[in-house]
């Protein structure tokens, strides 16, 4: 069963722009799935229309086989959003919005309490429940957004940017928050601009540009198809002349530094090997970065040649 | 339907409670307004002005005062919770949320009626320290209470729903609400008027709103009050259809 099926969803907004340009999607029941793309690609607006915030132009959306359009009530339960912007009261505390939050879902104002309090200490939220939510801190901000999308135990949580603006720290304990209650059953779509939180939560990809969908895939089968290897080498002395190795692309960082682009099936040890000759010692060796963030700037690379020959 | 309900008393709770916490602002002023209306209007030159149909001028102006603070503090409650609803974005928990349009329309006015009742029984109260107060109709004086506060409730949601700036929430109250009450009977009767002014006068619905209410406590009325009630409730009726409407397609929510 699909947690999310989208079927040829198009948007047109009023001025014309088709943000949405046919979107065919299904996300498996349990999966952890991450919805990558540029600035605008469109992701915010699909959530949107996911979560009746937007209206349609046309396509079909079914939340847990539920029909958005006919069966309303029904897909909208099993949906939990954390929005991109923030959109709770300013003036209200904390714990009442999750609370009047459980009420909007027909939850009695005994359990609501109930629930509210599970929810916030998830968070870590549970000391601040009496603060006006104008004053908490930004990060504090987006894990009330988590705790209210919580509150009616949702199937599928949607969050748009969930860790943009939040301390190292507090990602991380969201991180394993997330995957808990993934483990637990909850399907969660994740969109984020941070490639190694995708690359590190996720089991499934798909990355939308321009409004299309044009990579949907397994993290794993993605990451094999990164070509090309990037490391950052670290220096005994320093170096006033950029080594030249046949093979390898090297660039100079600074006199301490070189980063080294490996074609695939080289190994590193011929590179080492060959700056040794050089008299070049090797002091460290870490990735350049990440490998969906090399695929992602191959594939948009990739599609920006293409569109300029075409 | 059970999730209906529920949804209905979490936005009446918390309206009512929103309007209550920041009282001196929500009830207050209609008290002192009002107050100041009946000092100088209905105890000092009330007994040069002498009777309009039979009662002291004092009586005669206690029902549209009191009618007066419903309909403006109907209208203001739901026109500026709603508004900030929408400019805050969050309205967006109730979108997102299983709650039907008609719900929404339902506790958002719902709580501009507890408002305009509640401020409505203050100003009574405060009249009854200037005169006797007796009630002729109370079925009449309840059933028009509440239809015209449902009414302003709705049309301040309509407001709010078209609206996108805080200017646009002080025009439909300043230049067309005040000058509709003041034409609308409170302090006069229309048949002290020409007749040319008399006839226009009938076209303004607060002239026979606020006749039928003052049938309710006086017995007395420039209008024929079936008649009142049958515009008034019509009236309501297509506001409810037309907020129901707006908020369905999203009007000034939805892109
Ligand atoms: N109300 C609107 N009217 C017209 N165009 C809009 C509207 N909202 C969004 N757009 C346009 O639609 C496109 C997709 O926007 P969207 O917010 O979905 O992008 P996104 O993928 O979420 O981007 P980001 O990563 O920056 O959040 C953008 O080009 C944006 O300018
Ligand atoms: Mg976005």
């Amino acid at each position: 069963m699909s947690a999310l099926s989208l079927r040829e969803l198009r948007k047109t907004y009023k001025n014309g722009f088709e943000a949405l340009q046919g979107v065919d999607l299904a996300v498996p029941a349990g999966e952890f799935f991450a919805l990558l793309g540029p600035n605008g690609a469109g992701k915010s607006t699909m959530i949107g229309i996911i979560c009746s915030l937007i209206n349609k132009t046309s396509g079909e959306v079914r939340i847990f086989g539920h029909d958005l359009s006919r069966e309303r009530e029904a897909a909208k339960r099993r949906i939990g959003l954390v929005p991109q912007e923030i959109n709770f009261n300013q003036f209200e505390t904390v714990f009442n919005i999750v609370v009047n939050q459980a009420g909007y879902y027909g939850i009695r104002r005994r359990e609501a309490m109930e629930r509210a309090e599970r929810s916030l200490r998830q968070v870590s939220l549970w000391d601040k429940r009496h603060t006006v939510s104008r004053q908490l801190s930004g990060g504090m901000k987006r894990r009330l957004m988590i705790a209210r999308a919580l509150v009616h135990d949702p199937g599928l949580l949607i969050l748009d940017e969930p860790t943009a603006g939040v301390d190292v720290e507090i990602r991380h304990s969201m991180w394993e928050f997330l995957r808990t209650i993934n483990r637990q059953g909850t399907t969660v779509i994740l969109t984020t601009h941070y490639l190694e939180e995708a690359e590190s939560l996720c089991r499934h990809i798909a990355i939308i540009d321009h409004g299309r969908i044009v990579v949907n895939s397994r993290m794993q089968e993605l990451l094999t198809q990164v070509q090309t290897h990037r490391y950052t080498l670290e220096l005994k002395q320093p170096i006033d002349q950029t080594p030249v190795v046949d093979g390898f692309v090297i660039e100079p960082v600074d006199a301490w530094t070189l980063r080294a682009e490996l074609p695939p099936g080289t190994g590193i040890h011929r590179l080492f090997n060959e700056l040794g000759a050089q008299g070049i010692e090797i002091h460290g060796l870490r990735n350049a970065s990440n490998r969906l963030e090399q695929y992602f700037m191959q594939l948009v690379d990739h599609r920006r040649d293409s569109t300029q020959e075409a | 339907m059970r999730t209906q309900r529920i949804a209905l008393q979490t936005i009446l709770f918390k309206e009512i409670h929103r309007f209550l916490r920041i009282w001196p602002q929500t009830i207050l002023p209609a008290a002192v307004t009002n107050g100041l209306y009946l000092l100088i209007f209905g105890a000092l030159m009330g007994r040069r002005i002498g009777t309009i149909g039979g009662v002291p001028y004092l009586d005669y102006i206690v029902p549209g005062i009191t009618l007066m603070s419903v309909i403006t503090n109907s209208y203001s409650n739901v026109v500026s919770s709603f508004y900030s609803t929408k400019f805050q974005r969050h309205i967006e928990e109730l979108i997102v949320a299983p709650v039907s349009e008609g719900v929404i329309v339902a506790g958002y006015v719902g709580g501009g009626i507890a408002r305009g009742v509640l401020v409505g029984c203050v100003v009574t109260g405060i009249a009854a320290l200037f005169t006797d107060l007796r009630v002729a109709h109370w079925e009449v004086l309840a059933g028009m209470g509440l239809l015209t506060a449902a009414l302003f409730s709705l049309a301040g949601f309509i407001n709010a729903v078209f609206a996108n700036s805080f200017d646009a929430i002080s025009i439909v109250p300043n230049f067309v609400l005040t000058p509709l009450v003041y034409l609308g009977g409170v302090f006069y009767s229309i048949d002290l008027l020409p007749e040319i002014w008399r006839r226009v006068s009938l076209a303004n619905p607060i002239l026979h709103m606020v006749n039928a209410f003052r049938y309710g406590f006086l017995g007395i009325s420039d209008v024929p009050v079936d008649r009142a009630f049958m515009l008034i409730a019509g009236m309501t009726a297509a506001l409810t259809l037309w907020a129901w409407w707006l908020l369905r397609r999203g009007t000034g929510i939805k892109a």
